[in-house]
C-alpha cells in the first residue's frame, strides 16, 4: 500500500452561518497529482488553507505527511510549498529578490536549489530584474511556483493556479505540474476548470462544501449513469428549447458546438436500443423544422459527470 | 444592409512605446453574439475600454451604438450595458436595492423601476432572497442577476468581460440561456471568455494576438480554416504559433 501524504476526515468549517466545509473526507497518496475540482464557493480554498496550516477547522481531522495540522504547523510548513489563489509575492521586489527572500526564509539559497526550479524559472530569467508587479499573468504564475518550490518541499498545495488564465498558458502550467509529479512531489491542486481533471491521477469533485466523488477521472466517467448523445442542428437556441420540451429528455446541456443529451428511457432496466432512440429523436427534431441534424453517441466528460452529480445529489434548486 | 452596431477601423492604443491595440478593424451586427477572444495580455481589455468610452484611442475610428468614441463617450455609456467578473453588484446592498440602484442610474422612471424590479425578481426566482444582501448569494446567482441588471435599461449592446469565470457548470449554461434570450430580443452581446466551449456558442469570434486581430469568423468556419476539431485547438494554433 502506498503511503498517504494527506488524510482528511470529516472536516467541517463554518464562517458565521455559512458552511464552507460540511464534513469532507479524502486521502491523497504520496507522489500523486490530485485535483480538487469545483466552482467558486465549493470550499476548495478553505480545504487548502486548512491543509497548509493557515486555518483551523471547526471539527474533523486533517493530517499532512503524517502530522496533525493542528499543533504541527512549524514542521509541516518546512516540508510543504503553497501557492495562494491571489498573487501574493512582493510586487515591489524584483523576480530575483522575491526568490532570494523565499530562499532565505527557508534558510537556503537560490544557488543551492537552482536545480529544483530550473525548468520553471528559466523562461523568467531574462526578466529577473523586473519588478514582480510588472510581470504578465503567466510569468507571475511561474514565479509563484518557483518561490513555492525553492526549499524542496515534499508536497505542494496550489490554490487555483490557472484561474483566469488563457487556455495556452493553462496547458503550459499543467506540463510543469506533471514534471514535478515525475520527480516524486505530491501535488494537490484546485481548479474550477473541469477539463483539467483529466490531467490528474485522481480528483475530488466538490460542490457547496461537499464531495460529490473521489476517484480517477476514468473511473468517474465509467460510472456516468446514462447513455450520452451529442446533438446539433442549424439553430442551437431552438434546439435546446425543443429538446427541453421533448417528453423523454432527462437532461440537455450546451457543450461547445453540440448539445449533450440524456434520455429517460436509457435509465430504465429495459434499455431502448440506441438506434431506435436516435431515429425517434431525429424524427422529432425534423418535425420541428430542424435541418442538418447530427446525433451521435459519445463518451461523457468530467463536466458531464459533475452536472449529473449536481442534479442527483443536490435537488438542484437555484433559479 | 443594416448599419453595424459596432464599427472599428484601425483602432489603436499606445502606451509610450508599447502598442497595446494595433490597428484593429471589425464590425458587429445588431443582435449578434460576438466572442472577443485572446490570450492574457493580448489587448482585449484595452480594446473594450476604448469601445465603451472609458479610454480615448491613440488612432483610428470607432462607432458604438451609433456614437463616436472620441466625441460622444457619454452617449455610448448610456446606450450600453457592462458587466465583468470582478465588478458587478454592490455586495452590501440587497438584491432589490441593487436592481433599483442600477435602474435609477440608467434613468428609468420610478414606475418602471418598480415594475422592472418585480419582474426581474420573479424571472430569476429570487423571491426568497430579495431582501438579502448580495454578499450572501452564491456566485452563480450573482452573475445571473448582474447580467439582468446590466441590461435593465434595454441597451443596444452589452459588454461582458469573463462573466462566467469560476461559475459552476450548470449555472454557466443557464447564464448562456440569458445571453441567447437577450440576443433574440435584439441586444448585441460582446463577450470575452476563457472557456473555449463558450466560444462555440458565439455567432462569430475574433482572436486577438499581440494587439492585432488575427482571425475573425464563425466558429465553424475557423475550425475548417485551421483544420481542427474545436475552438480550443483554434486558440492554441493562433495564440502561440511557435508552440507548434
Amino acid at each position: 500500500m502506498s503511503t498517504l501524504a494527506v488524510t482528511v476526515d470529516n472536516l467541517i468549517k463554518n464562517y458565521g452561518s455559512q458552511n464552507a466545509l460540511k464534513g469532507v473526507s479524502l486521502e491523497v497518496n504520496q507522489g500523486e497529482l490530485f485535483g480538487i475540482i469545483g466552482p467558486d464557493g465549493a470550499g476548495k480554498t478553505t480545504l487548502i488553507r486548512i491543509l497548509a496550516t493557515l486555518l483551523l477547522p471547526d471539527a474533523g481531522q486533517a493530517e499532512v505527511l503524517g502530522m496533525e495540522v493542528e499543533g504541527h504547523y512549524r514542521q509541516i510548513r518546512n516540508r510543504m510549498g503553497y501557492m495562494p489563489g491571489r498573487f501574493s509575492l512582493y510586487q515591489d521586489l524584483t523576480v530575483l529578490e522575491n526568490l532570494q527572500l523565499f530562499a532565505s526564509i527557508y534558510q537556503t539559497t537560490l544557488e543551492e536549489n537552482y536545480h529544483l526550479i530550473k525548468d520553471i524559472y528559466q523562461p523568467l530569467e531574462p526578466f529577473k530584474n523586473r519588478k514582480a508587479g510588472n510581470l504578465s499573468g503567466g510569468m507571475k504564475q511561474k514565479l509563484a511556483l518557483s518561490c513555492a518550490m525553492i526549499h524542496e518541499p515534499e508536497i505542494l498545495f496550489l490554490d487555483e493556479p490557472t484561474t483566469g488564465v488563457d487556455p495556452v498558458s493553462r496547458n503550459e502550467f499543467w506540463e510543469m505540474l506533471i514534471k514535478l509529479k515525475a520527480r516524486g512531489i505530491t501535488v494537490l491542486v484546485s481548479t474550477p476548470y473541469m477539463d483539467e481533471a483529466d490531467l490528474c491521477d485522481r480528483v475530488a469533485l466538490v460542490q457547496e462544501g461537499q464531495i460529490l466523488s473521489v476517484d480517477t477521472p476514468v473511473a468517474i466517467i465509467s460510472r456516468f449513469p446514462s447513455k450520452l448523445f451529442a446533438i446539433k442542428s442549424t439553430d442551437k437556441y431552438q434546439l435546446i428549447k425543443d429538446l427541453q420540451a421533448y417528453p423523454s429528455t432527462a437532461s440537455v446541456f450546451a457543450f461547445g458546438e453540440y448539445l449533450h443529451y440524456t434520455d429517460k428511457r436509457a435509465h430504465s432496466s429495459e434499455r431502448a436500443p440506441e438506434q431506435a432512440l436516435e431515429q425517434e429523436l431525429h424524427q422529432y427534431l425534423q418535425d420541428r423544422g430542424h435541418r442538418d441534424i447530427h446525433i451521435k453517441s459519445i463518451e461523457p466528460t468530467i463536466e458531464d459527470c459533475f452536472m449529473a452529480f449536481m442534479q442527483k445529489e443536490h435537488k438542484w434548486s437555484a433559479p | 444592409m443594416e448599419r453595424p452596431i459596432i464599427y472599428a477601423k484601425n483602432l489603436t492604443k499606445r502606451f509610450g512605446n508599447f502598442t497595446a491595440v494595433d490597428a484593429i478593424s471589425f464590425e458587429v451586427g445588431k443582435g449578434e453574439i460576438f466572442g472577443f477572444l485572446g490570450a492574457n495580455g493580448a489587448g482585449k481589455t484595452t480594446a473594450i475600454k476604448m469601445l465603451i468610452g472609458l479610454w480615448k484611442p491613440t488612432e483610428g475610428q470607432a462607432m458604438v451604438a451609433g456614437y463616436d468614441v472620441y466625441k460622444q463617450p457619454e452617449e455610448i455609456k448610456r446606450n450600453i450595458g457592462y458587466m465583468s467578473q470582478r465588478f458587478s453588484l454592490y455586495e452590501d446592498l440587497t438584491v432589490q436595492e441593487n436592481i433599483r440602484f442600477y435602474a435609477g442610474i440608467y434613468g428609468l422612471s420610478n414606475q418602471s423601476i418598480r415594475e422592472k424590479t418585480d419582474e426581474l425578481i420573479v424571472k430569476l426566482g429570487l423571491e426568497q432572497v430579495q431582501n438579502e444582501r448580495i454578499a450572501s448569494l452564491p456566485l452563480g446567482w450573482k452573475q445571473k442577476l448582474a447580467f439582468s441588471v446590466a441590461i435593465i435599461h434595454d441597451p443596444k449592446i452589452v459588454f461582458l468581460d469573463e462573466p462566467t469565470g469560476g461559475v459552476d457548470p450548470i449555472t454557466r449554461r443557464q447564464f448562456w440561456d440569458l445571453i441567447y434570450e437577450a440576443s433574440h430580443k435584439g441586444i448585441t452581446v460582446f463577450v470575452t471568455t476563457h472557456y473555449m466551449d463558450e466560444a462555440e456558442y458565439c455567432d462569430r469570434v475574433s482572436m486577438m494576438v499581440d494587439g492585432r486581430i488575427e482571425a475573425l469568423d464563425k466558429p465553424g468556419a475557423l475550425k475548417v480554416h485551421y483544420g481542427v476539431e474545436s475552438m480550443h485547438d483554434v486558440f492554441v494554433k493562433l495564440a502561440r504559433p511557435e508552440v507548434e
